[in-house]
């Protein structure tokens, strides 16, 4: 900026507290992101529990299904049938065996839909057992209201 | 920085340019890469194909109680019942249990022997069965979870 009647000067700005805020901001971001793979659909709107309080261990071995309203499953990201899981966790369960491993090591997550139907929720269960798999873990949001 | 052999003191200018570049392309990764992620818990069920079948009377063994879950024309829940007598509520339904079990839950106690039979019908809406898990397995207290049925299982679906 030139001065009024004087010859132009350099006006140096202090740049600290902005670098400051910018590294506290990147701190802030870096620990709130979440690395973990977990498998998230917005089109899932999970029931909510006060007694759903997240898993401190990690689960072996997990399997999620998530059933949607409408009555269709998301399978590592693919939307399937019912009906059409029973394939996909034979090859889950093959790949299993082939590890040396039982599928009742396995622990199969449902995430349903909340408006989902039990009956269908039911059917997963009832076509994972057929398969061999017998752990399950029904997930609902945490809901920390008194 | 003082030079060898003068006394002046040169400014050494730092170009800051790069570095904040940088720290902005890293911010604005993150904030593009940030997933608000809200909390989620389980219920574990464990459930092997032929435990109807494999259950043989045992004197350890206490009969299961079963909650009925009846569902109206939406989906919504119309009634619920256990061991077939009619109850309110879910909150009814968790004093009930506390009632059955007692409020003793550790090691060998009656809650730990008793098991919860779900009767749900097919159209009934899962958020209901989630409601009626957290009545059965438990409840909150100054925060911490109090546990009380850990053994859930399904009867077999119907479809209507």
């Amino acid at each position: 900026m030139a001065k009024r009647g004087g010859g132009p000067t350099s006006t140096e700005i202090d740049m600290t507290p902005m670098i400051d805020m910018t590294f506290q901001l990147i701190t802030f971001f870096m620990f709130v992101m979440n690395f973990s793979e977990a498998e998230q659909d917005d089109r899932i709107q999970l029931p909510s529990s006060q007694l759903a309080k997240p898993a401190e261990g990690v689960i072996e071995k997990p399997i999620t299904l998530q059933l949607m309203n409408t009555g269709d499953v998301i399978y590592a990201g693919e939307r399937v049938a019912v009906r059409d899981i029973a394939a996909r966790l034979e090859r889950e369960k093959s790949v299993m065996l082939d590890e040396g491993l039982e599928p009742s090591a396995a622990t199969v997550i449902v995430r349903a839909d909340g408006r989902a139907k039990t009956g269908e929720v039911q059917d997963i269960i009832r076509i994972c057992q057929e398969k061999g798999f017998e752990r399950f873990a029904l997930r609902a949001q945490y809901d920390d209201r008194r | 920085m003082a030079r060898r052999g003068s006394g002046l003191v040169d400014k050494v200018e730092i170009n800051m340019t790069p570095m904040i570049d940088v720290v902005f392309q890293l911010m604005s990764f993150f904030m593009c890469t940030l997933k608000v992620v809200s909390p989620e818990g389980d219920f574990d069920i464990r459930m092997p194909i032929a435990a109807a079948a494999a259950a043989l009377p045992d004197e350890q063994q206490v009969p299961p109680v079963r909650v009925r879950l009846a569902a109206g024309p939406g989906g919504e829940l119309a009634s619920i019942a256990m061991n077939g007598t009619p109850v309110a509520d879910f909150d009814e339904l968790r004093r009930r249990i506390i009632g059955l079990v007692g409020a003793d839950t550790g090691p060998n106690s009656l809650a730990e022997k008793t098991e919860v039979e779900l009767d749900c019908d097919y159209g009934l809406g899962y958020a209901n069965v989630v409601k009626a898990i957290t009545a059965v397995s438990g409840r909150v207290e100054d925060g911490r979870i109090v546990e009380l049925i850990r053994k859930i299982k399904f009867t077999p679906p119907k479809k209507n």
